[in-house]
C-alpha cells in the first residue's frame, strides 16, 4: 500500500480512524477543560479567600497539581478510580474487574491537572481588576452577588481568556497521555497505525501533525476571543493584530 | 428647611488598628446644603467621607441618612453593620464621585451610567436609558455614550462618573477629590458640572483642593486637621476674619488671603 492509501479513507486505510482520535482527543480536551474550570474557579476563591484554612487547601492544590508528573495522576485517576470501583463492585457482589470508563477517567485527570493552572489564571485574573470599579460597584449599593454577576465576572473572563490559550494548549498535549488507559484518542491511534502498519515515522508525523493543526486552530479561535474582548481597551490595544 | 437633615453625622470615631484617624466627628447636611471639606493630606477627609457611605466602618459614632439610622451591632467591641441589606440600600441613596473616576472598564459610558438604575433600583431599562442620554447632555458627553471610558480624557471620565452617580437619584453626593487627578486644564469642566449641581440644590459634600469652589460655590465650609473638625462655618467667614489660625495657614499654602 503506499503512504496515501494508508492514510486514506479507503479499505486498510487508516484516515477515517485518524480523524475519529483527533474528534476524541478534542472531546476529552474540552470535557477537561470544563471540568477544569469549575475547579479551578472553586481553587482560585479558595485562594483569594480571606479564610486561612481555605487559601492553604487552594494553595496545596495548586502546589501538588502543577507539581506531580501528568501521567502519575492519571494512573492515580485510572488504575486507583478503577479499584476503587471494583470494591464497591465486590461488596455489591459482583466479582471481577471493574474499569473506570477511560474517557472519563482521561478527563477527570487532565480537568483536574487543568483546574490547577487555571485557578492561577483566574486568581491572576481577579487580581487584575482595578480595586476602585470594585469600590464604585460597592458605592452604587450593588450586593455581592451582582457584584460578582455584573462587574467581577466580565473582567475575569477578559483578563483570564490569553491565560486559558495556553491552558487549553497544555491540557490538549497532555491529553496525550491518556493514551496509557487505551482510550482511542489520536496518539493511541496513531501509536496502533504505527504499529500495525511499521511504519512509524509515517503515522507518527502525521499524528504531530494533526497536533499541530489542533493546537494552531484552537489558538486563533483564542486570539479572535481576546481581540473581541479587548475592545474596551485602548485604542493603542485595538489596532494591535 | 423641614424634614430630616439629609445627611447627619454624630461623633465618627475609625481607627484602623491603633491609629485613630477620626475622634469624633459631627456634620450635619441639610436639603441642598454644598459642604466644602478641606484639609492636609493625612486629616482623614476621605476616611470620613467613606465611613458616611459605609466602604469603611467606623469604629464608633452614628450615621443618619434622611433621618434613616444605619444600625449597627457590636462585634468585638467593634461596630459591625446590622443588616448588609441596608447598607447596601444605603449606599444606593448616596452618590459617591471618587478621585480616581473608577468608570467600569468593561462597560462603556451608555452602561457605565444605567447600570445602577437597571440592576440595583431594578427599573426598566428604556426609561433609564432614555435618563441617563440626558444626564450625559447634561454633563456634555452624550456623544461619548457609545465609548469605552479608556477612550475619554480624565475629565470627561469624571463628568461620567457624576452622571453615573446622579443615575441612582441619589439624596446627597459625597464627591472625594473629584478634580485632583485631573489636568489643570480638564479641570474646569468637572468644576462647572458641580456647580451646576449645586445651583439646581442638590446636597453636596465635597472633598477638595479647590479654594475657588470651597469660597464660591459652597454655602459651608469644614475644616479638619488630625482626625478632628477645627472650624466650620460660612465660606465668608471662613475665608474672612473669623479664620482660626490654622486654617489661615492651611489656606496659605494655596496662596490664598
Ligand atoms: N485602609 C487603611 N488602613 C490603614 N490606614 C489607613 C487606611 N486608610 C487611611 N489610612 C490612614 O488614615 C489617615 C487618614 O487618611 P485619609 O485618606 O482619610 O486622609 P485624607 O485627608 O483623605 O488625605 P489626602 O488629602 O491625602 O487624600 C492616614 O494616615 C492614612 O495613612
Ligand atoms: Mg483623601
Amino acid at each position: 500500500m503506499t503512504s496515501l492509501q494508508l492514510l486514506g479513507f479507503g479499505p486498510g486505510g487508516w484516515g477515517a480512524l485518524l480523524l475519529l482520535g483527533a474528534l476524541i482527543t478534542l472531546a476529552v480536551t474540552a470535557t477537561a477543560l470544563a471540568i477544569g474550570a469549575v475547579l479551578g474557579a472553586l481553587v482560585a476563591s479558595m485562594k483569594l479567600s480571606r479564610n486561612l484554612p481555605l487559601a492553604a487547601i487552594g494553595h496545596a492544590y495548586t502546589t501538588v497539581f502543577r507539581g506531580v508528573p501528568e501521567l502519575l495522576i492519571i494512573y492515580l485517576i485510572y488504575f486507583g478510580g478503577s479499584s476503587a470501583v471494583t470494591a464497591i463492585g465486590q461488596a455489591l457482589g459482583y466479582e471481577g474487574f471493574l474499569g473506570l470508563p477511560s474517557f472519563l477517567a482521561g478527563a477527570l485527570a487532565v480537568g483536574i491537572i487543568s483546574g490547577a493552572y487555571q485557578a492561577e489564571v483566574y486568581r491572576g485574573a481577579y487580581l487584575a481588576i482595578a480595586p476602585g470599579e470594585l469600590e464604585a460597584a460597592l458605592a452604587v449599593g450593588m450586593s455581592r452577588r451582582l457584584r460578582l454577576r455584573r462587574i467581577v465576572m466580565p473582567q475575569v473572563i477578559r483578563f483570564a481568556i490569553p491565560g486559558l490559550g495556553n491552558v487549553w494548549q497544555l491540557s490538549l498535549k497532555d491529553s496525550a497521555l491518556i493514551s496509557v488507559t487505551g482510550l482511542a484518542e489520536l496518539m493511541r491511534t496513531s501509536q496502533v497505525a504505527a504499529g500495525s502498519t511499521r511504519q512509524y515515522f509515517l503515522f507518527y508525523i502525521v499524528g504531530g501533525s494533526l497536533y499541530l493543526i489542533l493546537t494552531s486552530l484552537s489558538d486563533r479561535i483564542f486570539r479572535r476571543a481576546e481581540r473581541q474582548a479587548d475592545r474596551s481597551q485602548s485604542v493603542a490595544m485595538i489596532g494591535r493584530g | 428647611m423641614s424634614g430630616p437633615p439629609r445627611l447627619s453625622v454624630r461623633n465618627i470615631r475609625k481607627s484602623f488598628g491603633t491609629h485613630e484617624v477620626l475622634k469624633g466627628i459631627s456634620l450635619e447636611a441639610r436639603d441642598g446644603d454644598v459642604i466644602s471639606l478641606l484639609g492636609a493630606s493625612g486629616s482623614g477627609k476621605s476616611t470620613f467621607l467613606r465611613c458616611i457611605n459605609l466602604l469603611e466602618i467606623a469604629t464608633e459614632g452614628e450615621i443618619f441618612v434622611d433621618g434613616e439610622e444605619i444600625r449597627m451591632v457590636k462585634k468585638g467591641g467593634h461596630n459591625q453593620p446590622a443588616s448588609q441589606k441596608q447598607v447596601d440600600h444605603i449606599r444606593s441613596e448616596l452618590g459617591m464621585v471618587f478621585q480616581s473616576f473608577n468608570l467600569w472598564s468593561h462597560m462603556t459610558i451608555l452602561q457605565n451610567v444605567i447600570e445602577g438604575p437597571v440592576h440595583v433600583l431594578k427599573r426598566p431599562r428604556a426609561e433609564c436609558i432614555a435618563e441617563a442620554e440626558a444626564l450625559l447632555e447634561k454633563v456634555g458627553i452624550v456623544d461619548k455614550r457609545h465609548a469605552y471610558p479608556a477612550h475619554l480624557s480624565g475629565g470627561q471620565q469624571q463628568r461620567a462618573a457624576i452622571a453615573r452617580a446622579l443615575a441612582m437619584k441619589p439624596k446627597a453626593m459625597l464627591f472625594d477629590e473629584p478634580t485632583s487627578a485631573l489636568d489643570p486644564e480638564l479641570v474646569g469642566e468637572v468644576l462647572r458640572v458641580m456647580r451646576a449641581l449645586a445651583e439646581e440644590g442638590m446636597t453636596m459634600l465635597v472633598v477638595t483642593h479647590e479654594m475657588s469652589f470651597a469660597r464660591n460655590v459652597s454655602n459651608r465650609v469644614v475644616f479638619m486637621r488630625e482626625g478632628v473638625v477645627d472650624s466650620a462655618g460660612a465660606p465668608q467667614d471662613m475665608f474672612g476674619s473669623g479664620a482660626s489660625p490654622a486654617f489661615r495657614q492651611f489656606i496659605g499654602h494655596f496662596g490664598q488671603a
